[in-house]
């Protein structure tokens, strides 16, 4: 085909041969572009699009699975329900609360991680960095199991560990109070990627900005402060957005540390969790519509807000 | 001299850096791993164990015995007039207990005032290797494997296919409204399953796929917005001078893709293979939407759960069984971890 085009082209005038075969072209861009991308523009229409339209008109019906044949749109009542709704309050709750607490304590290792990572005084580095980011390859219902075995007050280690400092340790897994902390706790050990992410960005920081700060007689912290901050807030920007999404899906490690309960006294309870079991135990699905597409606005909003505050604290080079 | 006496500091120094900074990462590291020790030796502890607040809480071990006269004899450390000894239980009463010593039975038996249950009993090391073959059977583990294969070679076959035709025609092809499409791609990573799932879900049982491996592969078959992503980031490194002389030699788009630009990128095309497995072979919230009625077609993940909500009594085959679900990761992690952690540090920091 191309050879065929290639002769017709040299019989015309420059200009012309030009204008044909860039007219040529085009087609053969699009044409092969749209053929290339259909399986995703399938996709999105039938996995994306349609079914999140859906979930809306849904959420003005009371659907419920086991009786569709009594199905009617029942307007703004399930929107209306969700500010009344204490569990939905207390899904909220435990999920902000989760992501208060969690994000800055993951936030915080995870830079003593990187720092620790880069540092030319570390030895095995490359094993240092496997092996932190190893336990994000573990399944995360095998994670929860091992975690809430380690947090037992019968066998488990955590505890024996503060009694060995004189703490009496107290049960994490069914008490209402410490099973936040034992929840962020276990979200440390997902701290492999933001750990690479950020020591990548730190490598990234130019070293005459360092130079430049030790000629300005900066101390160690200074030069965290001032420079290294600033420089890797792109990627701490980023993860911050990851973290703040991934709390509103926090689903797994809930469920099966509790088998499902959301306790001990709605405790674990996250957004999610809350979904689910109205979805799918209780089958009221436009209700779950509804609470469904209140957590596609919450994720939505988050992520706008997060791109419009970048601009005030994020540093890019070049810019 | 000054100089050297310097240099001798300077070096000095930087070894008392290496060992500090070293010292703390093995310490951070020791605490971030002892879980997986906790698991490995918990799994291989007896369930009497267990409950036994006397036993060591770290070494699989179980009460020693002795056999004597054909009876089996437990074990106790006796405080004698001079030391402690390890003698074997003949005859146990609350106020008199009879003893004989296990390394010298012929010297007959020892009688001892007081109650024997105030002894601490002699423990020996006791790793149960069988719970491994216990849990194996216990949990059904050739059948959760198998499912858990045939979802995640599946979805991987059909995620990888799939995103690397997309991720060809969004890297080169230029057409009309293709960074607007490009830009809803990346939006969709947003988009909560959440909001799509109810319909989905209704819609499934109608077709009746629900119990099926169907809708934890079939939707994997249209790419997803990470793996074109990645793909397109490497597919547009590759010079575009390389496919323009094969079309001139006469090659169509599908020979470009075939001979060029995928044996160009076996890298980028590993990494997200191994990313789909991965998340196929580590995914509850599916499975459990779809199958959790069918334990024939549970995968480990959804087993696992399972079997522990049912056999909190037997916490040693709980870790067993942790160990055994999450061993091929990890291995797979270890020994392809380079590809990984690049294609993380791509992904993650170019945005």
């Amino acid at each position: 085909m191309a050879t065929a085009n290639r002769s017709r082209v040299t019989a015309e005038t420059p200009v012309a041969a030009k204008r044909i075969k860039a007219g040529h072209m085009q087609r053969y861009h699009t044409k092969w572009g749209l053929i290339f991308i259909s399986p995703w523009i399938l996709g999105f229409l039938l996995w994306l699009l349609i079914p999140t339209v859906a979930t809306l008109i849904f959420s003005f019906t009371n659907y419920s699975a086991v009786t569709p044949e009594l199905t009617e749109f029942v307007g703004l009542k399930n929107y209306a329900r969700l500010p009344t709704d204490p569990k939905v309050i207390t899904s909220l709750w435990v999920t902000i609360r989760y992501a208060l607490i969690s994000i800055p304590i993951t936030l915080g290792f995870g830079l003593l991680l990187a720092m620790l990572g880069n540092s030319e005084h570390l030895l095995g580095k490359n094993v240092f960095r496997t092996l932190f980011y190893m336990p994000m390859m573990i399944p995360a219902v095998a994670g929860a199991v091992i975690w809430k075995g380690v947090l037992n007050t019968q066998t488990g280690w955590f505890n024996l560990g503060l009694e060995a400092v004189g703490i009496p340790g107290p049960d994490w897994i069914n008490s209402p109070t410490w099973i936040t902390p034992a929840l962020v706790f276990i979200g440390l050990w997902g701290v492999g990627n933001l750990m690479l992410t950020l020591m990548a960005g730190m490598q990234g920081v130019p070293t005459e900005l360092y130079e430049a700060a030790d000629l300005d007689g900066a101390n160690p912290w200074h030069k965290f402060r001032h420079v290294t901050l600033p420089m890797i807030s792109p990627v701490l920007f980023y993860n911050l957005t990851l973290m703040l999404i991934g709390t509103f899906k926090y689903f797994d490690m809930a469920y099966v540390l509790k088998d499902g309960t959301g306790g001990p006294a709605d405790q674990t309870l996250f957004y999610v969790l809350n979904w689910y079991k109205n979805s799918f135990e209780y089958n009221l699905m436009g209700y779950g519509s509804a609470l469904a597409w209140v957590l596609f606005l919450i994720v939505l909003i988050l992520t706008i807000v997060n791109f419009r505050a970048q601009n005030r604290w994020v540093y890019y080079a070049g810019d | 001299m000054a100089v050297k006496e310097q240099y001798m500091t300077q070096r000095q120094r930087n070894i008392l850096n290496k060992v500090l900074v070293t010292g703390i990462g093995l310490f951070f590291l020791l605490v971030f791993l002892t879980p997986l020790g906790y698991m490995a030796v918990t799994g291989i502890k007896g369930t009497d164990q267990i409950n036994d607040p006397d036993a060591s809480p770290f070494w699989p071990q179980s009460p020693k015995t002795v056999e004597y006269e054909g009876e089996v004899l437990q074990v106790f450390e006796v405080p004698t007039d001079d030391d402690v000894k390890e003698l074997a239980a003949v005859k146990k009463t609350r106020t008199m207990t009879t003893f004989i010593d296990p390394s010298n039975p012929a010297a007959g038996q020892i009688e001892w005032e007081g109650n024997w249950r105030q002894l601490t009993p002699v423990y020996e090391p006791d790793p149960k290797w069988e719970n491994f073959r216990r849990a194996w059977t216990e949990l059904n583990f050739p059948r959760l494997f198998r499912n858990t294969l045939i979802i995640a070679v599946t979805g991987t076959i059909g995620a990888v296919g799939s995103s690397i035709l997309v991720a060809y025609g969004f890297s080169r092809f230029d057409f009309k409204g293709k960074n607007a499409l490009f830009m809803i791609l990346i939006g969709t990573i947003i988009l909560p399953v959440q909001a799509t799932l109810i319909p989905t879900y209704i819609v499934f049982a109608r077709l009746g796929w629900i119990n099926t491996f169907l809708p934890l592969v079939v939707p994997h078959f249209f790419a997803n917005a990470y793996n074109v992503f990645l793909l397109r980031q490497y597919f547009l490194q590759i010079p575009r001078e390389i496919d323009q002389a094969a079309m001139i030699d006469g090659a169509g788009p599908f020979r470009i893709l075939t001979s060029i630009i995928i044996p160009q990128s076996v890298p980028a095309i590993t990494a997200v293979s191994l990313f789909h497995f991965f998340f196929a072979w580590n995914d509850f919230f599916t499975p459990l939407i779809y199958l959790v009625s069918k334990p024939e077609l549970w995968p480990l993940s959804v087993g696992l759960q399972r079997f522990n909500a049912t056999y909190g009594r037997m916490p040693n085959l709980i870790q067993t069984g942790a160990l055994i679900t999450l061993v091929l990761p990890v291995i797979i992690f270890f020994s392809a971890q380079r590809v990984f952690m690049q294609g993380i540090v791509f992904s993650g920091v170019e945005k």
